[in-house]
């Protein structure tokens, strides 16, 4: 019996060992759905980090390869299949996703709990998910909206306005986002003179204009996706005169909607998480020469999101997500010697010489709470069809 | 100037956007109605075959303005328009014979060729996407508005804006037209008068000599001219994203139903009960009141019957109303 559990116990330590030739990390993102056209960029700065760490050479545990697989940012049960297929079938050691919050939380719940597979999210930011049980596997390298809230009240009233109309996308994201806004609106003095609910992907929003119109406010804020329901409130509120100016928080920030709406954005401000650290002028650089935009949306937590699971399974000398995942908060947080993009080479050498590393990155991640981003945001204007940074926040 | 002011804001945000989107459903549910009418069946494939229709017109109207041609102020898209259709006439004229051709020779029940759409839909929901992505195309060119919000305000003082836009009149002149054309055609042309007969009973039509390949030939010809059309007008009006009009198919099968599946009559009515009851019911009425009533009796609330959440509810019991006590729809369509 004893020889037999030392002969097994070897036969998976072999196992063990050819496997860790080739470390897995799924993708998750919404390659097709309400934020298709900013995802590719997300997969890309992902992408761009396991290459820069196997061009390395200095990652122990094996070649990392990247496996996409589509969450579709709406839609639960096919999210989770996708999920389920990148844990069982495909056996990643890790998940860089989901993109929403819906099918995040849904996949965390779901999938990654059960199956005990680590996750960071570069891009869920409902603050539904700072709250949700997660066995320590859950991270994001996004900041949560409750945070957003707080900063677009800054943005709007540090522009002289105190009425405003809201609508948002009638999912966790826009509700979340919506909530937290409006909170921290009127604990600041502002009025929300209606707050409506839109759906995705309809024909028409012509109700939903005339309600926001009837009610009134300087500003609409606008909490959707950029490729839905929230372009379409645009178009009809702008065709119909109703409003003029428009707040558009990170779902709406997008190059595609300012290129279509042109000048008749350029009294429209928002914000979308972002800094000014050294790390995502570096980080901008690597991706123009890898052939994509790094101001993309989420691009820069995606790499980071990418960066980190490598990192801490470095440090943890493990693809096993119970070991990883422990060593996220540290690699994330200072003290440590700073992290930049493109660093990541040296940050593998630094580990294996078991000195502290602090993660800087794209993003300046600081990671706060149960593991998601202290949030650093960029306040932008639209000027003829170009997104301009004004000041970060 | 009060009464004006609140018939200028009702005009604007109520009347004049839910006549635009009625016609574009009306138009929409003439071609599901007419499928129903004389192939029997309910198209799922509709939605995309008037994203596949507006796909084609798009990459012509983009050659059209590479190579500088235009109509002024009205949209390019409407030289690509014809070209548009006589494509989609071969594609749905193809189908058929790959596809519904089969099924029909078997007598296949209505159930089976629904189905069957739902293949043809997901095939043309991919060809559409694999032509031109997913991704929103804003096609429209010429002068955007007839009358801007703030030229109506400068023009008459008022308060409230109106505003109308140029694919709005088209859209009204084209459905006026094409149904027009449509009534004429099915009530006074021979070829019209063969497909009513072999709607209102096959056989006897066979009887009388009715070739039958050549109705469903006209019917297919016609269903895609009118969604090309309707996909046209919707893209111009609003945007053209291959998601959205795969989604716009629940409205306008809403609009069949309302008005009566195989009642052309009762689509073009249907399209305006859903339009403007989705717009109507959930509308807040605040401004409108707010300029009726003196000043101590503005309201504080923002006078809404329900949410604009509940805009498809809203909708959707019209249609289950309509389906209790008029199971045949509003204009006496066929009931399965």
């Amino acid at each position: 019996m004893k020889k037999m559990m030392t002969a097994t116990a070897m036969v998976a330590l072999m196992a063990g060992a050819a496997t860790a030739q080739d470390v897995k990390i799924g993708i998750l993102l919404g390659f097709t759905g309400p934020l298709e056209s900013i995802t590719p960029s997300m997969a890309l700065g992902a992408e761009l980090a396991i290459k820069e760490v196997n061009d390395s050479g200095k990652f122990a545990l094996g070649t990392v390869t990247a496996v996409r697989s589509d969450s579709t940012c709406v839609d639960a049960a096919a999210a989770t299949a996708a999920a389920e297929r990148l844990v069982t079938s495909d056996k990643v050691a890790a998940i860089m996703g989901a993109d929403c919050s819906g099918v995040t939380g849904a996949v965390l719940q779901n999938v990654a709990r059960p199956n005990g597979v680590g996750m960071i999210s570069p891009s869920a930011t409902s603050p539904a998910l700072s709250t949700a049980e997660d066995d320590g596997l859950f991270f994001r390298t996004a900041p949560s909206d409750a945070r957003q809230g707080v900063v677009m009240t800054n943005v709007i009233m540090d522009r002289g306005f105190k009425t405003v109309a809201l609508t948002y996308t009638n999912n966790d994201y826009g509700k979340g986002l919506a909530d937290s806004f409006q909170a921290a609106f009127e604990a600041a003095g502002g009025k929300v003179t209606i707050s409506v609910p839109h759906e995705d992907g309809k024909a028409d929003y012509s109700a939903e204009v005339a309600s926001l119109a009837s009610a009134g406010g300087e500003v609409l804020v606008v909490a959707g996706y950029t490729d839905q329901g929230g372009k379409g409130i645009i178009q009809a509120s702008l065709d119909s005169g109703a409003f003029d100016s428009f707040v558009l928080p990170d779902g709406m920030v997008g190059q595609q909607i300012a290129t279509d709406l042109g000048a008749s954005l350029n009294t429209s401000f928002g914000q979308y998480p972002g800094t000014d650290s050294k790390g995502a002028e570096v980080f901008q650089g690597l991706a123009t020469a890898a052939g994509f935009d790094g101001t993309s949306a989420f691009a820069p937590e995606s790499y980071d999101a990418a960066a980190l699971i490598m990192m801490a399974m470095a440090a943890a000398g493990s693809t096993a997500s119970r070991d990883w995942s422990t060593k996220v908060m540290d690699l994330a947080n200072a003290p440590g010697e700073p992290i930049l993009p493109g660093e990541l080479g040296k940050a593998l050498d630094l580990i294996a010489a078991g000195t502290d590393i602090d993660y800087v990155g794209a993003t300046a991640v600081e990671l706060i709470g149960a593991g998601e981003s202290a949030g650093n945001y960029r306040e932008v204007e639209f000027k003829d069809g170009e997104i301009v940074t004004v000041r970060f926040r | 100037m009060d009464i004006l002011n609140a018939l200028t804001a009702f005009l604007n945000f109520v009347f004049i956007p839910a006549t635009a989107y009625g016609a574009q459903l009306a138009l929409g549910a003439l071609g599901v109605t007419l499928i129903y009418g004389i192939l029997r069946f309910s198209n799922f494939a509709h939605g995309d075959t008037m994203a596949l229709g507006t796909t084609v017109v798009i990459l012509m109207t983009w050659g059209l303005q590479a190579a500088g041609i235009g109509l002024g102020p009205l949209p390019t898209a409407l030289i690509a328009l014809p070209f548009g259709i006589a494509v989609m006439a071969g594609v749905v004229l193809a189908t058929d014979r790959m596809v519904y051709r089969f099924y029909r020779r078997k007598r296949a029940a209505p159930t089976i060729l629904v189905i069957v759409s739902l293949g043809v839909m997901f095939v043309m929901n991919g060809i559409t996407r694999f032509i031109i992505g997913v991704e929103d195309q804003v096609f429209a060119d010429g002068a955007r508005f007839v009358l801007t919000a703030r030229q109506f305000r400068d023009l008459t003082g008022l308060d409230e804006g109106l505003a109308i836009r140029t694919t709005q009149v088209i859209t009204l002149v084209t459905a006026v037209v094409v149904v027009g054309w449509l009534f004429w055609f099915l009530t006074r042309t021979r070829t019209g008068k063969s497909m009513r007969a072999f709607s209102d009973n096959e056989d006897l039509a066979l009887l009388s000599g009715i070739n039958p390949e050549r109705v469903v030939a006209v019917t297919w010809i016609i269903a895609a001219a009118l969604a090309t059309i309707a996909g046209v007008l919707y893209g111009l009006d609003k945007s053209f994203k291959p998601f959205t009009y795969f989604q716009l198919l629940l409205p306008i099968f809403a609009a069949a139903i309302v008005g009566g599946l195989g009642s052309p009559l009762g689509a073009i009515a249907g399209g305006f009960v859903i339009a403007f009851s989705e717009v109507m019911v959930t509308y807040a009425w605040k401004k409108v009141v707010t300029y009726l009533l003196p000043e101590s009796l503005a309201p504080e609330g923002l006078v809404q019957l329900m949410g604009t959440d509940y805009k498809f509810a809203v909708s959707f019991a019209i249609l289950i109303l309509v389906l209790l006590f008029l199971p045949t729809g509003l204009f006496k369509g066929k009931s399965v």
